[in-house]
């Protein structure tokens, strides 16, 4: 793969949107292959093998998360980053837990587009504002359990280390969840660019591993509400 | 969508508008109780419950008088009842007088038999399977469909395939072995030497009946749901269509007059997509704002007036959420104090507004990327800052950080202390 022009394959319902990024990408990044549902995704994929897969949250034949349960087993080399115009909490959060490295809203600028699917093709983690609120939602201790009390209260549960967000994490979550790039969140917090991709990747990791009861209980509040 | 659902209940129970009225559009039988259901106020299950009920303490009248109310009750949007129009079919009448003589005899004989308890049960059904043969033949065109259906065992048997037809028929062997059996045992125990005959008896009736029928109850339950989900498919859809026209359509043909004008069409947009979003997700019909109750609606609220007002898109990300209060209305005042200043000045071309609620207090922060400004050369006269801002936060025991470098932003970041209080778990984040 090569870093400057990483191999994507576009999936979203809307003919008008993929040949709108189709466009907009052009020269950016090498788009070879589209698909508008699951099943003609899983085939596009396994036949062109991209670097990133630009993955709607949304699918007529299902979420976006049964594309990515579909290849990664058999090509985790592939990377997912979704997208989509709006969508509920726990349905963004479930494609994240399924596998996919980043998730950025369709009102992104062409470049940062661009950008992202750089970084999600050199392994990176993609944190769009709107995701960092979502896990910083989703991570939010209990009531009594403030960050303050990161040590302190945990929760019984399988590792109590994926559990939490370290304060780090945390602030970077939320400086992204502010708008800030990650060149202004190094600036902002005395730490290199490699630093804050690494506190993402974290965080993603942790997104994508946990097993605490809560993140689950989140989504089902969220659900209910 | 769950939300649409959840605010369109099943069959809206109206008070009494007008008179008792069948209502065949939630019918099991004819809709009486529906009707009653209606005109009464009360819950429709708990009327058929009573009917139930009432049939059985009474041994059978219910029925006749469910058949009754089906002829003398006129239909929904109908001024005729059955019986009006079966006073004209004399031929209805005859057959019903026939087939209740009939009935009269076939139940004298079986009451030589027996000590006379299938009576009880059995004479009100002279009236109600007279009443049937009425409704059946003057019922409106639909009902009469739908009584086909009931009885459709018959016709069925006729048309049936060649091996549904010998199903059916060994089915029916069955049965009408079971029923005889059951029948003739009833009708030797008159002396009711044990309890145990009469009741085994009974099962065997109810057995071949089960046998005989079931399979077509089960079926008529079956069409009966789906017809119902499929007109509350069919509101459902109504309902979001005259949604959508309301907001996206008009929305669109907006954008069509304006597409000369970047600025407003992203404004529009933006807008519609907040509706839409608010609708999807939040269950919130568009218009039906109101005041925000909860803290994330509030900045929500926040964002939405600054974009309308000033057209500069506004990012918000809340996490977590609870109840106002007066230390919170004053946050709020100052974030659109300082909302409304990067939207007026900045020149940026998006404003971020961050908002995390905390156990202990609430953190709140704007920012944009914009010109930035020297908070040493504004003048001490400008209240915008001095009072709107920092006066705000610092007498309610908060605090106000401006952070602003020419040329490269400005981040006003804000901080409250909460009054402890119950915090309500549910969240929003939008853009």
């Amino acid at each position: 793969m090569s870093a400057s022009q990483p191999t994507v394959v576009l999936v979203d319902d809307h003919g008008l949107f993929r040949s709108g990024v189709r466009n907009e990408l052009g020269r950016r990044v090498e788009v070879v292959g589209e698909a508008d549902d699951v099943q003609p995704a899983i085939a596009v994929i396994e036949q062109t093998t991209p670097d990133v897969v630009l993955l709607d949250v949304h699918l007529p034949g299902g979420g976006g998360q049964m594309v990515i349960q579909a290849i990664k087993p058999a090509h985790p080399g592939v990377r997912f980053l979704a997208l989509s115009a709006s969508d509920a909490p726990e349905d963004v959060i479930a494609v994240i837990r399924a596998g996919a490295r980043g998730y950025v809203t369709k009102t992104i600028s062409t470049d940062e587009l661009a950008d992202a699917i750089a970084r999600v093709a050199s392994g990176d983690a993609v944190f769009s504002h709107r995701l960092a609120g979502f896990v910083l939602d989703a991570f939010a201790a209990l009531p009594e359990a403030g960050p303050s009390a990161a040590g302190g209260q945990v929760r019984p549960s399988f590792d109590p280390e994926l559990d939490q967000l370290t304060t780090r994490e945390r602030e970077v979550l939320r400086l992204i969840a502010q708008g800030y790039t990650y060149k202004e969140i190094a600036k902002e917090l005395f730490i290199s660019v490699k630093t804050v991709e690494t506190h993402v990747s974290s965080v993603l990791r942790k997104l994508q591993l946990s097993t605490r009861h809560q993140l689950t209980r989140w989504a089902a509040e969220r659900r209910l509400a | 969508m769950r939300d649409i659902r959840r605010r369109e209940p099943f069959r809206v129970r109206h008070m009494a508008v007008g008179p008792l009225r069948r209502d065949p559009g939630d019918r099991l039988g004819g809709g009486v109780a529906s009707g009653v259901a209606a005109w009464r106020g009360f819950n429709v299950t708990s009327v058929r419950i009573a009917f139930v009920l009432i049939t059985v303490i009474t041994s059978g009248i219910g029925v006749a008088l469910y058949i009754a109310g089906w002829l003398l009750i006129p239909a929904r949007d109908n001024d005729t009842s059955i019986a009006a129009k079966a006073r004209g079919d004399a031929k209805g009448i005859a057959l019903a007088i026939g087939l209740g003589t009939l009935l009269i005899f076939v139940l004298l004989i079986a009451g030589l038999f027996n000590d006379g308890w299938i009576d009880g049960w059995a004479w009100p059904q002279v009236f109600s399977a007279a009443g049937l043969i009425l409704i059946w033949r003057n019922a409106p065109a639909e009902e009469q469909a739908s009584l086909r259906h009931l009885i459709e065992p018959i016709s069925a048997a006729a048309t049936a395939t060649a091996t549904q037809a010998r199903f059916t028929v060994i089915r029916l062997v069955i049965a009408g072995v079971l029923l005889i059996a059951g029948v003739s045992v009833l009708a030797t125990a008159h002396e009711s030497l044990a309890l145990l005959r009469p009741l085994s008896a009974v099962a065997l009736v109810v057995a071949a009946i089960v046998l005989f029928l079931g399979p077509w109850w089960l079926r008529i339950a079956r069409d009966l749901v789906v017809e119902r989900q499929a007109r509350i498919r069919a509101e459902e859809r109504a309902d979001i269509a005259a949604r959508v026209h309301d907001s996206v359509l008009q929305t669109l043909a907006l954008i069509q007059r304006r597409a000369d004008d970047p600025s407003k069409v992203v404004q529009l947009a933006r807008l519609q997509e907040r509706e839409l979003r608010s609708w999807l997700f939040e269950g919130k019909a568009p218009g039906e704002d109101g005041d925000a109750t909860t803290f994330a609606a509030a900045v929500r609220q926040i964002q939405e007036d600054v974009e309308s007002r000033y057209g500069v898109p506004v990012e918000a990300v809340t996490v977590g959420d609870c109840h106002l209060d007066d230390n919170l209305n004053a946050l709020l005042a100052a974030a659109r104090e300082a909302t409304v200043n990067a939207a007026k000045w900045s020149g940026a071309s998006v404003i971020s507004l961050f908002a995390e609620v905390e156990p202990g207090s609430i953190q709140l922060v704007v920012r944009d990327r914009g010109q930035g400004f020297d908070p040493a050369e504004v003048p001490p006269d400008r209240k915008g800052l001095a009072e709107s801002i920092h006066g705000r936060m610092t007498r309610r025991g908060g605090s106000a950080t401006v952070t602003s470098v020419k040329g490269g932003g400005t981040k006003v970041a804000l901080t409250m202390p909460r009054t402890p209080a119950k915090t309500q778990p549910s969240t929003r984040s939008s853009a």
